[in-house]
């Protein structure tokens, strides 16, 4: 196969947000997360928990909490504002202010038709769902103290709510607050300190469960307003309370970092009637503050300040091992926020409040495999770009020439003019952009760096045409399917002539750019695509799924190719399949026309299509044995699958023009250095 | 006489910077007679194996952390206590690796000392002067601590004694050059304050040491002039007595300091009569104040003197028979005796003191005449209540009491003798029993050297099956000299009893029992057991598990060449010893393997000579001895060695598990002794050639063994090479290849 050069990149530093709030929609099975920085993450936990949309977070816009109201998304923050999502376009549909101060939580009765906020000043405030908006009905009645936690009774005529030092139900026809349930304080040093009731949940038999920062999860009797049982789980805080379905669990997330699980069931065999709350077991899934939970039919999901969500499968739900019974943890965002110049070396990073160029270092020596070679020249910072505006950027791109670069955010498209000559680097806005280029789901240059499409709402996308002078709109590519969702890939062919694009409808559109036209659509698959590209010589175009299926489809034939149908007849390998982090990046290599590159976070893959497919009984990774074989003996072995596992935590892979690779890595263990540090655990006579 | 025997390094020690500067803080006594808890002056305690010099465990500090107090044991929990930073108490057991991970408690005051003795509770003595018990303190660590020394006194050294249930913490302080004396005593609280008289030069005085004799408590200090001043304070002295009294002092001994003052020198009583002192000039010797002396307080005589090379700094500690003199780069231990000097030894007439003294010798010396003795009164004393105390005993029972069985060995007949000892042995307690048992044997020993005739076979073994004899005994490890005086003294002349009556059993149990027969008698023993015909010894019956093993060895060696006829593969490729057959007598060619099954010595004298092997020796003195043994009995014995040898080279060695059996080193290191020794002899002698030349195989094959071994090192250390991932910095280009 041959050896690789390998520019190993560890200076992107790129910091996910803690996880604040979740919301899961059992009958989309999406699950709506809330960062620290104000973006929310739709994961579709029906395919494969792929991360499908991202809505970019802003600078004043904080999440408290989210909620769904059937396919609705709503949240609420500190800013005092209720929020409603536009799934489609990715961008807040409107904002009110419920002039309540800042808003704690806000939760829907289980008919979808009242939103319940708490708020700051110690008001429940309910809001009546319409069809295209929410309008403020009426405040129950005011209390003393901020409404840090809301949960509706399933019957929708009561609320319970948790606040400070105490818990109160409220009856919702009247908006008389009918129960006051006083929460202790904690124990020692922290009696003097006010107790948060930070989670509660109310039961359809009237049971109340609160979680409150003295570490207690207790059990109340809703009816009489009495204390049932008191669970001392942590010295620290309990955040999160989240109920199953069915009522017979509820979990709990503490500062801790772990997650315990309470069953409503009964003690002993025997006494199958006096069932109770027990305590039965914990998760340590987390080094810091669990403040987002949610349990779900088969896992629990949870997410905190050590920013990863993990879904922890609840094993007895599952009769056998899958992929959907293994433990997941999701920490890289699926899609790319690492771009690069191919021709000029250089490399594009994305944070949410800027963009940085490098340009990759250099180096003459040659060397055995493994040896790191001694560098000629040190990589460099060529440009620290900061946003404008308080939107985070959603996307860039960068010409792989490096003479252009983009970005957009929900509010402005920005296109720079890079010249870098040696060592000077010069950027130029390009002004006066064409009046329908606002803003952007997706950004890419052709390959001659003469186009930039934008991917727009509705699945289109607007073609720009670059020159040195201006640049001009030329056209709007419109999908036939009418599809209103965005589209998260785009790639265009290195001839120029085509483009294709992917929506979370998952429907792939390819379109004939010399013409303006669309060419054709690609038979549309049951899960979402992650990754695709078009290649240079062939122009197949090569799509990876969320659930790690492989496609290769002619453009030119319009059909799926004969190695597309030889793979998916004879199926990928269980190994490949069973990988628990999506493909996100293909790629060619021109000088061998046999290979796909590709990579997900903990493997880099080359596909070689001119060997045979690997069945389930081969050896699929076999690099370190085929290494330990002769030359003469190793042809027999080879199979299509080239995987290397030496590069861990992959953002991303790509192939320069002079054949050398780039692995852009973020080593976790970097990111969990950057966290605050957790809540501190006692020990001896410290 | 008092004798400093040769000395051994325990450890070497860190060289602080500045000179007064020790690099050790203290010494400790530990569960075990044999052990020494060393703290050194910064982070460290090492707890070691004092007769085998060698470390048993280390715990440290973290960096930045300091030990300010020696750790000491805690005899009743058998932990170890530890104060680091003044204020921190740790507390941990010796299985403890961590001391990180140890109980730790802060203190509200600063701790000048936590001090523990066998039979007392742990005291913590506060930089102020406050007491506590450690385990009140505990209880409540932050505590209030009053202050009881005034502004400017700082307690210069401290010591603590148990007697008579009483427990009393003694530290002194000096306060603008006056010196105080506190005695603190516990349960009830009372403290004294004393004033030390002022020397004329107004000097500090160097050392301190306190001793509990008679009820009373002797402080001995030593002061840079060379004067040692002794002062004693009762036990039961005047209690509420307030204010400061004057503390009486008698001077016990002016050294000679030669030019100058002592500087950093230490004295430490260590009888009565006698007191070690470190860093002081020998009269003898020219120059330099490096000598370790033992000095006789009564006759003021110098009693032994040993140069110690290197910086003294002053510091000396003594336990159980043992001076520990830090010096140089080094901890010695000086191994010391002091005898009661008296003008009928020095005239020679206590020429055998077993025989010649009457029924309360001092043959055996006890303990309490160690602690209380008083000379005129204090051995008699002591046998006296004892008896008194065994009369009483034996009023319920008819069997004799120890002085009467002494008095029946001297003449009784050898069954009732053995009788007797069985009865008194098999009742009697431990503390009784151990000093009882030596007596016994010293008198019995004693007659059978006078009286021919009279061999008690039976009784001696019992004895010496009691295990009391050998001063490994834990109960012994406060009797200091004591365990010397019964190994050194009692083992040789019994076992050379047991040689000369060939009582081949009891020189077997002895051999397996003491820990330290001198070189001379073991080869005087091997020598008898080479020397004896094969069937002499056939007959004695010898601790059966010594006999089984050695069944095991000839029998299993000799199934296993019939069973596949596959010779041992260890010197297949190097020089094959079977087609070298090695005693030239038995030379058969045509069954080379049968010849290696027959054991050149007889069962029963292969079991002895096993127990030769495993004692323990020092090479330096064993090959002088083993040069006595002539050429006939060193090839004999050589042969023996190469059967045993071949023997464990076959896997026989690991099916056979026993309790003692010689191991490989011993039996290479014997045939490297008995080489060296007769090397020459063995050259020109025509019978060894071929046993020569087997020797040699061995030696290519340990050869060949340790390079195989050497390269399997070498691979292993390759692989932990490739181990270790590169450090990754944030950018490299790399080289990979996919196949």
């Amino acid at each position: 196969m041959g050896e690789f050069k390998v520019h190993r990149v560890r200076f992107f530093d790129y910091m996910p947000t803690a996880i604040r709030a979740m919301a899961f929609n059992a009958h989309t099975e999406r699950l709506a997360l809330g960062r620290m920085d104000g973006s929310v993450e739709i994961f579709n936990f029906a395919d494969r928990y792929f991360q499908e949309k991202v809505i970019p977070g802003k600078d004043s816009r904080s999440i408290e909490a989210l909620c769904w109201v059937g396919g609705r998304l709503f949240s609420a923050g500190l800013n005092g504002e209720i929020t409603e999502y536009d799934l489609e376009t990715l961008r807040p549909k409107y904002s009110l202010e419920a002039y309540g101060g800042p808003i704690w939580t806000i939760t829907s009765n289980s008919q979808g038709a009242h939103l319940a906020i708490g708020c700051e000043d110690g008001t429940v405030k309910l809001f009546e769902v319409l069809e295209e908006s929410i309008q403020f009905e009426r405040n129950l009645d005011r209390q003393k103290g901020r409404i840090i936690s809301l949960s509706w009774h399933p019957s929708g005529t009561q609320i319970a709510a948790g606040m400070m030092d105490m818990i109160r139900v409220f009856d919702v026809p009247t908006g008389r607050a009918v129960q006051r349930l006083l929460v202790d304080r904690g124990f020692g040093g922290s009696k003097s300190r006010e107790t948060v009731v930070w989670s509660v949940v109310f039961l359809s038999d009237c049971t109340i469960i609160s979680g409150d920062s003295a570490g207690k999860v207790q059990v109340w009797d809703g009816h009489t307003g009495t204390l049932v049982k008191t669970h001392l789980v942590t010295k620290w805080d309990v955040l999160a309370l989240s109920v199953s379905k069915d009522e017979s669990s509820v979990v709990v997330g503490t500062s801790e970092g772990t997650v315990i699980q309470f069953q409503f069931i009964a003690p002993t065999l025997q006494q199958q009637q006096d069932k109770e709350w027990v305590r039965t077991r914990t998760f340590k899934n987390h080094t810091h503050d669990v403040r987002a939970l949610a349990e779900i039919e088969t896992a629990i999901v949870s997410g905190g300040m050590d920013t990863q969500l993990v879904v922890r499968p609840l094993l007895e739900k599952f009769d056998e091992r899958s992929h959907a019974s293994a433990l997941r943890k999701i920490q890289f965002p699926h899609r790319n926020l690492v771009f690069c110049a191919k021709k000029a070396g250089l490399l594009l990073f994305q944070f949410p409040g800027q963009l940085e160029l490098w340009r990759l270092g250099e180096s003459d020596g040659h060397g055995k495999p493994g040896d790191s070679l001694p560098l000629k020249r040190k990589p460099e910072k060529l440009l620290h770009l900061k946003r404008k505006g308080e939107d985070h950027i959603c996307c860039s791109a960068l010409s792989s020439c490096g003479g252009w670069l983009a970005y957009s955010t929900m509010s402005s498209v920005r296109l720079y003019r890079l010249q870098t000559d040696n060592n000077d680097i010069s950027i130029s806005k390009v002004p006066k952009l064409p009046k329908i280029l606002r803003s952007a789901h997706q950004l890419c240059f052709s390959s001659d760096s003469s186009k930039l499409f934008a991917a727009s709402s509705q699945s289109s996308v607007l073609v720009i045409a670059l020159s040195q002078s201006e640049c001009k709109y030329v056209h709007t590519l419109k999908p036939k399917s009418g599809s209103r969702q965005p589209i998260h890939l785009m790639t265009n062919s290195v001839d120029g002539k085509w483009l294709a694009t992917a929506n979370s409808d998952c429907e792939i559109h390819v379109y004939n750019v010399q013409k303006l036209k669309l060419h054709c659509i690609v038979p549309v698959y049951g899960s979402c695509p992650s990754a695709m590209g078009i290649h240079p010589t062939t122009n197949n175009l090569t799509m990876v799924h969320a659930d790690q299926q492989i496609f290769e489809y002619s453009i030119v034939e319009k059909q799926y190719t004969d190695w597309s149908r030889k793979l998916q007849k004879q199926g990928l390998h269980n190994l490949w399949l069973d990988r628990d982090t999506p493909v996100t990046h293909v790629t060619f290599n021109p000088k061998n026309p046999e290979q796909i590159l590709l990579h997900d976070m903990h493997m880099f893959c080359i596909i070689d299509q001119s060997l045979p497919l690997p069945d389930q009984k081969t050896q699929f990774y076999n690099q370190m044995t085929l290494r330990s074989l002769s030359e003469q003996e190793r042809p027999s072995h080879l199979h299509a699958f080239k995987i290397c596992k030496t590069f861990q935590d992959l953002l991303s892979v790509s192939l320069l023009d002079d054949q050398s690779l780039v692995m852009v890595e973020r080593p976790l263990l970097a990111i969990t250095c950057q966290l605050p540090a957790p809540v501190r655990q006692k020990k001896f006579a410290t | 006489m008092a004798t400093l025997f040769e000395g051994f390094t325990l450890c070497g020690l860190v060289q602080t910077s500045s000179a007064s500067d020790s690099a050790i803080q203290g010494i400790e006594l530990d569960g075990d007679s044999d052990h020494a808890v060393v703290t050194d002056s910064t982070r460290a305690v090492t707890l070691y194996k004092v007769s085998d010099q060698k470390p048993l465990g280390s715990w440290t500090v973290k960096q930045g952390q300091l030990l300010t107090c020696p750790a000491v044991f805690n005899f009743q929990t058998k932990e170890y206590v530890v104060v680091s930073d003044n204020k921190v108490i740790r507390v941990w057991k010796e299985e403890d690796l961590n001391l990180d991970k140890a109980f730790k408690a802060t203190v509200s005051a600063d701790v000048w000392r936590v001090h523990s003795a066998p039979g007392g509770e742990l005291v913590v003595l506060f930089q102020r002067g406050a007491v506590r018990l450690l385990d009140s303190l505990l209880s409540a660590p932050q505590q209030p601590i009053e202050g009881i020394l005034s502004e400017k006194e700082v307690i210069r050294w401290s010591t603590n004694i148990v007697a008579e249930k009483q427990h009393f913490v003694l530290f002194t302080t000096e306060q603008r050059g006056e010196h105080f004396l506190y005695v603190q005593r516990l349960n009830p609280n009372t403290l004294q304050k004393y004033r030390l008289e002022r020397e004329d030069s107004g000097a500090s005085p160097l050392s301190f040491s306190a001793s509990l004799r008679d009820k009373h408590i002797n402080l001995l200090y030593l002061y840079p002039n060379g004067c040692v001043y002794q002062s004693v304070v009762a036990v039961r002295g005047p209690v509420g007595l307030e204010g400061v009294q004057a503390l009486p002092r008698s001077l016990r001994l002016r050294l000679p300091v030669g030019e100058g003052e002592l500087g950093a020198a230490s004295a430490v009583a260590l009888d009565e009569a006698h007191v070690a002192v470190v860093g002081m000039p020998h009269p003898s010797a020219r120059t330099g104040k490096d000598f370790l002396c033992i000095w006789n307080t009564n006759f003021q005589t110098l009693q032994a003197g040993k140069e110690m090379v290197g910086r003294i700094r002053g510091q000396v500690w003594c336990y159980l028979g043992k001076l520990f003199v830090p010096h140089g780069k080094a901890l010695s231990v000086i191994p010391y005796e002091c005898q009661k000097s008296s003008l009928a030894s020095a005239l020679g007439k206590l020429r055998h003191p077993g025989i010649a003294v009457s029924k309360s010798s001092v043959a055996i010396p006890s303990w309490n005449t160690l602690l209380h003795g008083d000379q005129p009164q204090g051995p008699t004393k002591i046998v006296d209540t004892r008896k008194s105390k065994l009369r009483r005993k034996s009023q319920s029972a008819p069997a004799l009491t120890v002085d009467q069985v002494l008095e029946l060995i001297k003449t009784g007949p050898v069954e009732e003798v053995r009788r007797e000892v069985e009865a008194l042995v098999s009742r009697g307690d431990a503390q009784d029993l151990q000093l009882s048992v030596g007596r016994l044997a010293c008198q019995l020993v004693a007659r059978s050297q006078v009286e021919t005739a009279f061999y008690a076979p039976g009784a001696l073994a019992r004895l010496v099956q009691t295990q009391c004899l050998c001063h490994r005994v834990p109960f012994l490890r406060w009797a200091g000299p004591l365990g010397f005086f019964f190994s050194k003294i009692m083992c040789p002349d019994l076992l050379l009893l047991a040689l000369e009556h060939k009582d081949y059993f009891l020189c077997q149990l002895c051999l397996q029992l003491f820990p330290d027969i001198p070189e001379v008698v073991t080869c005087a023993c091997l020598k008898t057991f080479i020397g004896v015909p094969d069937g002499d010894v056939e007959m004695v019956s010898l601790e059966p598990d010594s006999v089984s093993f050695m069944e095991g060895l000839v029998a299993a060696g000799a199934r296993g060449g019939q069973q596949n006829g596959f010779s041992p593969p260890l010197f297949e490729d190097s020089c094959d010893p079977h087609h070298q057959p090695k005693p030239p007598q038995h030379q058969d060619k045509k069954n080379p393997t049968l010849q290696l099954e027959v054991c050149p010595v007889g069962l029963h004298k292969a079991v002895l000579l096993n127990e030769v092997l495993q004692t323990p020796y020092s090479d330096n003195l064993l090959v002088p001895h083993l040069k006595d043994l002539n050429a006939p009995q060193v090839i004999l014995f050589l042969q023996y060695l190469q059967f045993i040898y071949l023997k464990y080279s076959q896997d026989v060695y690991t099916q056979t598990p026993v309790l003692r059996s010689p191991t490989m080193t011993q039996i290479i290191d014997w045939v490297c002794l008995l080489l060296d020794a007769h090397f020459t002899v063995l050259v020109m002698a025509p019978d060894a050639k071929g046993l020569l030349s087997n020797l040699q195989s061995f030696v290519k094959s340990q050869v060949k063994l340790f390079s195989e071994l050497g390269k399997i090192e070498g691979s292993l250390q390759e692989l932990h090479k490739m181990k270790p991932s590169k450090d990754i910095s944030q950018y490299s280009i790399e080289v990979i290849e996919l196949f």
